[in-house]
């Protein structure tokens, strides 16, 4: 057996004996979702077991280097990993934007000891992030920003608005962007850390189209950011003035995120509905049938796409701006994958809050759907890019 | 396995894309036995040259003198003549026919396989019977007669079935039209008598036959595989033949699309280049993320199969539908963003889109392939 086989052969056993059946199945909601922080309740004991036991492991981050809480996994032993964990149906044992994009861009950017600092609290889930990036007159044209940090010395005083900052109710600290160099576009920005309990930073929920509203507008008035939190631990992420750079360095990473090419984006639907049809009592329409037939080719042509993005990545074969093709292709395609479910639901996906639908699920998951096309980057603005960098057609 | 090529496929890839844009390019092979009206469609000296690249018998076994390659190796020199154009009896000869081939008797393989390894021979399939794609229902029948078969009925749309040397012929020797069971595949060789060929250009300027057999005489040997059980080879046939014209619409398809986006940065209109225009530059960046994805089914498919899973069968389903859909937008985005000129003899885009609708068709197109994926999906 070759070392990969000896890994996947043990990583079966390990899940066997340490993932709870409960946690073999699909996510249906953000509840079904461990997401860390200072708040953070379990919503069962299945969910806990399942934390407890991967964090043991390093399995929170399992691609992460030992000494920052990770299991070290070379990249393909991690492939093996999701693998194994993608044919149980296992769910993850913890999300959260400190995984998925403050992470990255420490891992990358950050000082040692403040890789040691934040990384670990971050696979320990301790500590639960938001993203303030975008802002009421700075969505698309991110570049834009007002939000100003004044120097004084060992400290900012911060002050300005942002907007869709996802969860930050419920977050404990924020990455943040924020203009220290008014003079300058590009390099006038800073990537700041710090607690949203700090004395001046408020949140305000907003309320989307779904009924649901983890997302807020995010106030700071005279917020006080130092600029180390000890020794080899600054504040800032990369240099100061430079934040940009982290910014689209992490940008990468959400986009890649949020085009499920991880596997997150890849299921058909045409088995299940027709099911779901069937019992209902009613028939398939043909035209229906057929619609779910070109989306199962499409999703499973994506499926591949996103193997082969991740193979491609790993060796550092894919073009830099390939993630910006997939959370295009992947968020168009998830949307349509909800429209297709509303119609094969018929009536019943209407419903808003009975118990038959988990109080709207269908309805709610299908509206939620429209944002992801405009949620770290609009579609317009993939398409942008690629144009840009990858075609290099003219003026773009 | 990783989804892009090893070392030695990255190999193979530059030498048939750089083998390919100097033999097989559209002025030299398409344009040329086009214009002189050639009976056959493509250039037998290209063939031959195939041959001396090592091309022909990729997917022959190494004992039986071929280089016991596999799909993707197959699929690097199919996209290539597909971006190309290149007229060639590559997907029918040394993809489908000699897949069939792998299942036939040793004596068989001693007859053709030499010839198509030489680049001689050339290799026709004879599945269809109707103008869509449908090998569920095969008609024709090969009675028994003797120590061997007759065979009597009509095969239509068969790709250069009259240069063909030898043509695979589905027959069926038992049962009703519509039975899953009862087929035989024949391997007919060209001067059969009562064999008669009605030939037929296509639109992409590529010759089919309708073909005839009235009570054409065949010796048992003449059987590849087993009698009545040749259902299971016509399916290993056609899942290899699909995924080989999806890797061919992969590469018609990048082709037009790299001829588009060039063309978006040359030509100027209302004093811009036109490519700057983001309207059109949105629609270009659809395309190429189609393209990319269809490539990746593609791959993943012919991994599929080359490791032996049986989920290559729907992957090859999905590869095929995929491919027409994406092939089919490359080749309409590229005329409209050509606007007049797009519409001339002179440009070639025109041909690709005409390549594409022949290639869209052979084996089945994207309704059929979706149904297919439906069916497999249990639905
Ligand atoms: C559910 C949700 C969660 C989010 N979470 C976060 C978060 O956690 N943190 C955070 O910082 N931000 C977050 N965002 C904000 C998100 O990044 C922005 O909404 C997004 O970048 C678009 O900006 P905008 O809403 O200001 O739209 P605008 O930029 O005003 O765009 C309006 C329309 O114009 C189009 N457009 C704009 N510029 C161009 C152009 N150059 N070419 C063509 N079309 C163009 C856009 O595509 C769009 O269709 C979230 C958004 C949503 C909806
Ligand atoms: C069959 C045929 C018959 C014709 N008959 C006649 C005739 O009898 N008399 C005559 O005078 N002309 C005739 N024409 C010419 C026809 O009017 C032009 O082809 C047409 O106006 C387009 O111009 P073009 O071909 O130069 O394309 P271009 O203008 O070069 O356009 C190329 C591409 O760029 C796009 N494009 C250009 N500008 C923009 C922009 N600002 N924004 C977004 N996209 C843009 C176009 O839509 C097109 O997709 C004929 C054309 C054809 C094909």
């Amino acid at each position: 057996m070759s070392d990969l086989e000896t890994f996947r052969a043990e990583t079966r056993t390990w899940l066997e004996a340490n993932c709870p059946a409960e946690m073999r199945q699909p996510v249906r909601d953000e509840e079904d979702v461990y997401w860390g922080g200072r708040r953070a309740k379990f919503k069962n004991d299945a969910q806990k077991a399942w934390f407890d036991a991967c964090l043991a492991k390093g399995y929170t981050v399992p691609a992460w280097p030992k000494e920052y809480g990770g299991a070290g996994l070379a990249p393909a032993e991690a492939k093996v990993l999701r693998q194994e964990m993608s044919r149980i149906s296992a769910r993850p044992p913890l999300s959260s934007f400190g995984i998925w994009m403050l992470g990255p861009a420490l891992l990358h950017f950050g000082t040692e000891e403040q890789k040691k600092h934040f990384l670990g609290q971050i696979a320990r889930g301790e500590i639960r992030w938001c993203q303030g990036y975008s802002e009421p007159g700075s969505g698309s044209d991110l570049v834009s920003l007002q939000t100003y940090g004044e120097d004084k010395g060992d400290h900012w005083v911060v002050n300005g608005q942002k907007v869709w900052t996802s969860y930050a109710d419920q977050a404990d600290w924020i990455f943040c962007l924020v203009r220290t160099d008014k003079e300058n576009k590009y390099k006038g920005i800073t990537f700041m850390l710090f607690d949203t309990a700090s004395e001046g930073c408020s949140t305000k929920p907003i309320k989307l189209i779904s009924g649901n509203s983890p997302f807020c507008e995010t106030f700071m008035e005279d917020v006080k950011v130092p600029k180390s939190y000890g020794e080899g631990i600054p504040a800032y992420v990369g240099e100061i003035n430079r934040g940009w750079d982290v910014a689209k360095y992490l940008l990468g990473h959400e986009r890649e995120m949020i085009s499920g090419a991880d596997g997150g984006n890849t299921g058909t639907v045409g088995s299940a509905m027709s099911r779901h049809v069937a019992k209902s009592g009613d028939e398939l329409d043909p035209v229906l049938r057929a619609e779910l037939a070109m989306f199962d080719v499409d999703a499973l042509a994506y499926g591949a796409m996103g193997e082969k993005f991740l193979d491609e990545i790993k060796v550092g074969k894919a073009h830099p701006a390939q993630p910006n093709m997939m959370k295009y292709a992947g968020t168009e395609l998830n949307k349509r994958r909800h429209e297709l479910m509303m119609s094969a639901g018929g009536s019943r996906s209407l419903e808003w809050e009975s118990e038959e639908t988990g109080g709207g699920k269908p309805s709610r998951n299908w509206l939620r759907t429209k944002a992801n096309s405009i949620e770290g980057g609009t579609s317009e603005v993939m398409l942008n890019v690629i144009s840009k960098r990858i075609l290099d057609l003219p003026g773009a | 396995m990783p989804l892009y090529h090893d070392e030695d496929q990255a190999m193979l890839a530059d030498t048939a894309t750089s083998f390919m844009a100097e033999q097989g390019n559209i002025k030299d092979q398409l344009r040329h036995w086009r214009d002189r009206d050639c009976p056959d469609g493509f250039g037998h000296g290209l063939w031959k040259q195939m041959a001396e690249m090592g091309f022909t018998g990729m997917l022959v076994g190494e004992d039986d003198g071929g280089l016991g390659m596999g799909h993707v190796e197959a699929g690097i020199v199919l996209e290539e003549i597909g971006r190309n154009l290149t007229p060639s009896p590559f997907l029918t000869s040394s993809v489908l026919a000699a897949t069939a081939l792998k299942h036939g008797s040793n004596d068989l393989k001693g007859r053709y396989l030499p010839g198509l390894i030489e680049g001689e021979s050339v290799f026709a399939v004879a599945i269809d019977e109707t103008a869509k794609h449908r090998p569920s229902r095969i008609t024709t029948r090969a009675e028994r007669s003797g120590n061997g078969f007759k065979l009597s009925g009509s095969k239509s749309f068969v790709i250069q079935g009259a240069s063909a040397d030898m043509l695979v012929v589905a027959a069926r020797t038992s049962g009703s039209d519509d039975d899953e069971d009862g087929i035989t595949l024949f391997a007919v060789p060209k001067d059969a008598a009562n064999m008669s060929h009605n030939s037929v250009r296509l639109v992409d300027s590529s010759m089919a036959t309708h073909t005839k057999f009235d009570g054409v005489d065949l010796d048992g040997d003449a059987v590849i595989g087993e009698v009545d059980g040749g259902r299971e080879v016509l399916n290993a046939m056609l899942t290899a033949g699909r995924i080989g014209a999806a890797a061919e619409g992969v590469g018609v398809a990048r082709g037009a699309m790299d001829l588009t986006v060039d063309y978006l940065k040359q030509r100027k209109q209302f004093g811009k280049l036109i490519g700057e225009f983001q309207a059109l530059q949105h629609r270009a960046s659809h395309l190429y993320s189609e393209v990319e994805i269809a490539r990746a089914a593609v791959i993943k498919a012919q991994q599929l199969l080359d490791g032996g899973s049986e989920k290559a069968e729907l992957m090859s389903s999905v590869a095929k539908a995929k491919v027409a859909r994406t092939a089919g937008l490359a080749v309409k985005e590229g005329v409209q963003m050509h606007g007049g000129i797009g519409m001339t003899d002179e440009y070639d885009i025109g041909l690709y889109m005409k390549r594409d609708r022949a290639l869209q068709e052979f084996l089945g197109d994207a309704y059929f392939h979706a149904n297919r994926v439906a069916e497999l999906n249990g639905y």
